[in-house]
This record gives C-alpha cells, structure tokens and sequence, in this order.
C-alpha cells in the first residue's frame, strides 16, 4: 500500500497531516504514538471506513476513495469495538460477517476452533469475558481471508495463552501485510518491519525497525 | 468583498419595495368584501412563495453539495434555508393579521396554504437543532444536506395533501388568483420581484459575514491565536 | 442482483434475531397503543368513537407508537459497532436501508395485529369487521410510507447528540400528509350510520408520497453512512 500526503481532518483540528509512506506486501508496519496521535484514523482510513480529506491513498492497487469498494472485502480489521452484537451468539455474530462477506459457513466453524471459542460459541456474546470476545474478534477480522491485516492495539485484552493462539492468524508468521498500532515499544519493534511514529497526527518517526532505538520511540510519548 | 454587486442588490431591492408600497396603497383597488388589510395579502403571499422557493432551493443546493462535495454549497444551502426560515415566521404572522381580517380568527384550518405552510415551518425548525446536533463539521454538512433534500421534496407533496384534505366552504382570495383583475395583478407581480429580490440581497449579505468569518478564523488560527 | 438479496436477507435475519432477543421495540409499541386507546376513553369522556374522530384517534395513536420503534431501530448499529461492521463488508450500502425498513413494516405489521383489535374492542362504535377490508390497504400504504421516512431519519438521528428527540421531531412534521391521507381514506369506513367505500384519491395521495420518498430515501442514504 502507498500512502501520500494523507490528510484528514476533524473541523478544524487535524487528525493526519501529510502521511506519507509505503508498505510493500508481506511486511508488518507498527504504529506508535500517544492517544490522539491519529493511529486509531489512520488505520480507518486504510480500512475504508473513513475518507481521506486530501493526499493520495493507495491500498492493494486500489485508489482510495474512489475504488474503496474494490478493497473492502480485501482487508481485516480489528479495532477497539468487536463488533459483535451483544445478544447474539459468536456462531450466529461470525455467520452473519460470513453471509456480507459471501463466505461459506464452514469457515465460521474453521475459525471458532482456531480461536478455540467452538465450546462456548452459542452463548450470547455478553457473556464472555473481554479476552475471549477479543478472540471471536480476531476469528471476524479474519473470517474472509484477508490479504491486508489493519489491527488496532490487538494484544490488548489477551492473556499470553491467547497471544500465542492467535499468533499464526494476525501474527508475524501469518504471512500476510499488516499494520498494527502498539503502546509497547520492545514487543512492536520486535514484530516491525518498518516503524512508523505519529505525534499530533504528523509523522515522527518512520524507519525500518531494525535500525530504529527503542528509546527513539519512548520519545514520541514524552 | 464583492460589494459593488451586494450594493446593486440592495439598491435593486429598496427601489423594488418603494415601486411595491405605492402600487399597493395608491394603485389597487380596495377589495370589494375584505376591505383596507385584505392589502396584506400582497406581503403575505409573495413572502410565503419567495420562502418555499427557498426551501425548494436549498433542497436543490444540498443535492449540489453531495454531488461535488464543495463545501460552498453546504454554506449556501444552509443560509439560503436559514433565511427561508427567518421569513416564514413573518409569513405566519402576516397570515395571522390575514385570516384575522378576513374571518374574524387569527387562526384558520380552513385556508390550507397557510396549514400547509405551518407543517414545513415547523420540518424546517429542527434544521438547526438537527445541524447543532452533530459535532463533526463535514458530518454536520452532509446530515443537513440529507435532510434539505428529503425537506425539499416533501414542500410540494405537503401542499398537494392539505389541498386536497381542504374544505371549500371558506373563500380564499389565492384559490381566486387566477381572476385578479388586472391592477391587482400588477401590484402583486412587483411585489412577487420586491420580496424576491429582499430575499436575494438579504441571503447574500448572510453569505458574505459568514464566509468573512470563516476567513477570520482561519488567518487567525495560521497566526497562532487559536 | 442475488447477491444483494442475500445480503437483504442476511441482514434481515440478524435484525429479527435481535429483536427476537430483546424485545426491544415491538412489545412496548403495542403496550403504548393499547394504553393510548384506553387514555383516549378518558381524555374524550366517551365510550365509542365513530367516523372520521375514530379514524384520527387510530392513526395518530399508531404513528406515535411507531415513533417508539422508528427510535430504536438503529441504536443496536450504533451502539455495539454494527454500523463498522456492516461497512467493512463488500457490498451495497442500499442493502442496509431495505433490510431495516422491511424490519420497520415487520414491527409495524405486529403492532397493527394487535392495536387495530384493541381498538375494534375498545373505542370503535360500529363494528370492525365490516370496516375491516377496507382498513387494509390505508394501512398498508401508511407503513410503507411510516417505513421509508422512519427509517431514513432513524439513520439520520441515531448518529447525533439528541437522538431520541429528534428522531420524532423530524419524523412527525414529515408523516403528516401520511396521517391525512389514512385518516381521510378510513373515515368513511368507520362512520355508525351509512358507511362509505374507500375515498381512491387519498390512496393514490399515499402512494404516491411512498414512492416519492422511497426513492428519495434509496438515493440518499449512502450520504448517511459513509464517513
């Protein structure tokens, strides 16, 4: 994905201000920054959930605003909401993402085990605790497959069982291009191919992570 | 800013509403059954079809706005509806004197452009309720455009239904407009282009204060004041 | 197009299964109309109603129990994420907006199969069953209309700051040439001495608003969701 110039604005206030970078495929981008840096927008963007107001964004191939459609069914994203409808069940949440996505059942079921959620898959989803609804998130995010992994501080509710778990399906050796944001410097300069800091929605930082000092990236949150 | 054309605007305007008062007090007749203040029909009538077209317009705007996503349009839609909204209180009050003079009420159900007229107002008074509802600005843009659109179609599907749900008992000096006889018909066209013209100038001066203060802000933000 | 029915569908079936478990919205939309009808018998200080007082009574009473569902039609979406959720998937915004009104028409379907008995039993002077035919179609063409505007502007509210106020403040000026055309079309139907066949220009009236702002509605609810 390419990304230049990306500005995105709130009223008057500036949430991303002239992003310019690219991701080739199969590497992992980690994002640092203190809240309200812009992580959390930048990962929408790419998403397709929000517009970019000015600057030219490009993911798989595909110009956005204007070929969103054709991206959307291409990426995954896990943000801080679930998404998971409350009353209903993970099985019945995960078929209900298949069937927009036009995926065959059996993956919901392919992908509980792989949370390993089948057990508890036909309780309403405010039943489970946080870090098995963020399980169940994971098996969303990645329900259809996708080629482009956007995950907003993904380790947040796992215990290191569950890290390990979902390691193969948004983790390094999933294989696939990712961009994650992190608050924790060692761990995301370990996952990172290239690092990328945001302070007030500019860039601060962006380097390949094996050159880049830890305390370069402690920096960004003083 | 532009003044030269405001100028001649206003000009244009207050010329437009002497030529209108002295038809109207010196060159129609005297209604035959309402007397002296049926003259009000010539303020109510043009102030109410100059504010529905205003409303129609902003409509027209707003779909402007989402089509090119220019944030100018949203400017002029949201002040070409704030107008209309400012005029139909006096359209309402106008009526009122109106139907006072006429059938002894200051309310009437049975003239239906005036019924009609007081279901857009109040659609249209939650424009703003609605815009101050929404925090993000570009967000706050398009909702209002939404529902400019969606209030635009519904002006004349409006009328159509309260016309229809009308009785004909009461005489109406507008279902009749079709036989003013001549003078009276000249008065209310100028009258029609004096109103039209007060709502032109008075939209554009609007349009030039805000669009001055979003310049203000924006200079001085570059400046570091905000 | 199958591909957008399923989605329809899919969608549809997530509503219903919701609203199955929660009963949010149609059980206290009934409840609201049979109160109603009972409050009017003592407001109006009178046993039976008739004619075009009967036909007013019913329809505002509906309308504002619709209000009630019309309001929380999509405080799940926006509340749990689902909005994300729906405009992450690969497919046609529009499809939202259909599957939402049908749900709409389903709770207002509901709603009538139990205030329009009530209503029968409770208020109405002469009996319902002979006006009861000639209810269908006002009624039918009155949802449809209640189901295009409500939903429009249940997406329009749901994502500002008094959503619950001004759902119905938007709502109820927008529904009223609804309102007169059903009151107007029923009237007849419910008159005690010599009652009439259904008025035809107050139907093809609401049909006519129904497919007007139905099409408004599918053009511009795009505009609503994206961001």
């Amino acid at each position: 994905m390419e990304l230049e110039g990306l500005t995105r604005n709130y009223g008057e206030r500036v949430a991303l201000e002239d992003v310019t970078l690219s991701l080739a495929r199969g590497r992992t981008l980690v994002v640092f920054g203190p809240n309200g840096a812009g992580k959390t927008t930048l990962l929408r963007v790419l998403a397709t959930l929000l517009r970019p107001h000015s600057g030219a964004v490009s993911v798989l191939g595909k110009r956005l605003p204007e070929e969103a459609w054709e991206v959307r069914g291409r990426v995954g994203f896990l943000g801080h909401d679930p998404l998971l409808y409350r009353e209903l069940t993970a099985r019945e949440n995960l078929r209900y993402h298949a069937q927009l996505h036009g995926v065959a059942d059996g993956r919901v079921e392919e992908r509980l085990a792989a949370v390993s959620m089948s057990a508890r898959a036909d309780e309403p989803v405010r039943t489970l605790s946080r870090g098995m609804l963020q399980r169940v998130a994971v098996a969303r995010a990645t329900l259809h497959d996708p080629e482009l992994l956007l995950l907003d501080e993904p380790y947040a509710n796992l215990d290191p069982a569950a890290i390990e778990l979902v390691e193969p399906l948004i983790g390094a050796t999933s294989g696939k291009t990712r961009v994650l944001s992190s608050h924790d410097p060692g761990r995301g300069l370990a996952e990172a191919d290239i690092a990328l800091g945001l302070r007030g929605g500019r860039v601060a930082l962006l380097e390949e992570a094996a050159s880049v000092d830890p305390d370069a990236v402690a920096e960004l949150y003083r | 800013m532009r003044s030269p054309s405001l100028r001649a605007l206003s000009i244009a305007t207050v010329v437009a509403f002497c030529v209108a008062l002295s038809l109207v007090f010196f060159y129609a007749p005297i209604e035959a059954e309402e007397g002296f203040l049926q003259k009000i029909f010539y303020l109510h009538v043009p102030l109410a079809i100059v504010t529905l077209s205003g409303f129609v317009i902003g409509g027209l705007m707003a779909i402007a706005h989402l089509r090119t996503r220019d944030q100018r349009w949203d400017l002029r839609s949201y002040v070409t509806i704030h107008m209309s909204l400012i005029l139909g209180v006096a359209v309402l009050i106008t009526g009122s004197i109106w139907a006072r003079a006429s059938w002894g009420h200051w309310w009437v159900w049975n003239e239906p452009t005036l019924v009609s007229f007081l279901i857009i107002f109040l659609l249209y008074a939650t424009y703003q309720p609605l815009r101050f509802a929404i925090e993000d600005p570009e967000r706050q843009g398009r909702y209002a455009s939404v529902f400019a659109i969606t209030a635009g179609a519904f002006v004349p599907l409006n009328f159509m239904a309260v016309r229809l749900s009308a009785s004909f008992v009461h005489p109406r000096v507008l279902g009749s407009s079709s036989n003013l006889p001549g003078p009276m018909m000249l008065t209310f066209v100028v009258s029609l282009l004096a109103m039209a013209l007060l709502f032109a100038t008075l939209c554009t001066y609007e349009l030039a204060a805000k669009r001055t203060r979003i310049l203000l802000k924006a200079r001085s933000r570059i400046l570091g004041f905000q | 197009m199958s591909k957008n029915t399923n989605v329809v569908l899919a969608l549809l079936r997530k509503e219903l299964l919701v609203e199955l478990r929660t009963l949010e919205s149609v059980p206290g939309m009934a409840l609201f109309a049979v109160t109603t009808f009972v409050v009017f018998h003592f407001a109006l200080n009178q046993n039976t109603v008739s004619g075009q007082e009967a036909a007013g009574i019913l329809w505002v009473t509906l309308l504002f129990a619709a209000m009630l569902g019309v309001n929380r039609l999509f405080v799940a979406d926006a509340d749990q994420g689902g909005f994300d959720g729906f405009l992450l998937a690969p497919v046609d915004r529009g499809a939202l907006l259909i599957a939402k009104a049908i749900s709409l028409l389903a709770y207002l379907l509901v709603l009538e199969l139990v205030a329009v008995p009530a209503f029968g039993l409770l208020l109405l002077g002469p009996s319902l069953g002979q006006a009861l035919p000639g209810l269908l179609a006002p009624l039918a063409l009155g949802d449809l209309g209640v189901a295009a505007i409500g939903t429009l502007i249940a997406a329009l509210a749901v994502r500002t700051r008094a959503r619950d106020l001004l759902g119905p403040m938007l709502t109820l000026p927008l529904l009223v040439p609804v309102v007169i055309g059903c009151a107007r079309a029923t009237a007849p139907l419910l008159e005690t001495v010599d009652p009439g066949g259904l008025p035809l220009r107050w139907l093809g009236t609401l049909a006519l608003y129904d497919l007007v702002f139905g099409l408004i509605a599918y053009a511009v609810f795009d505009f609503l969701l994206e961001d």
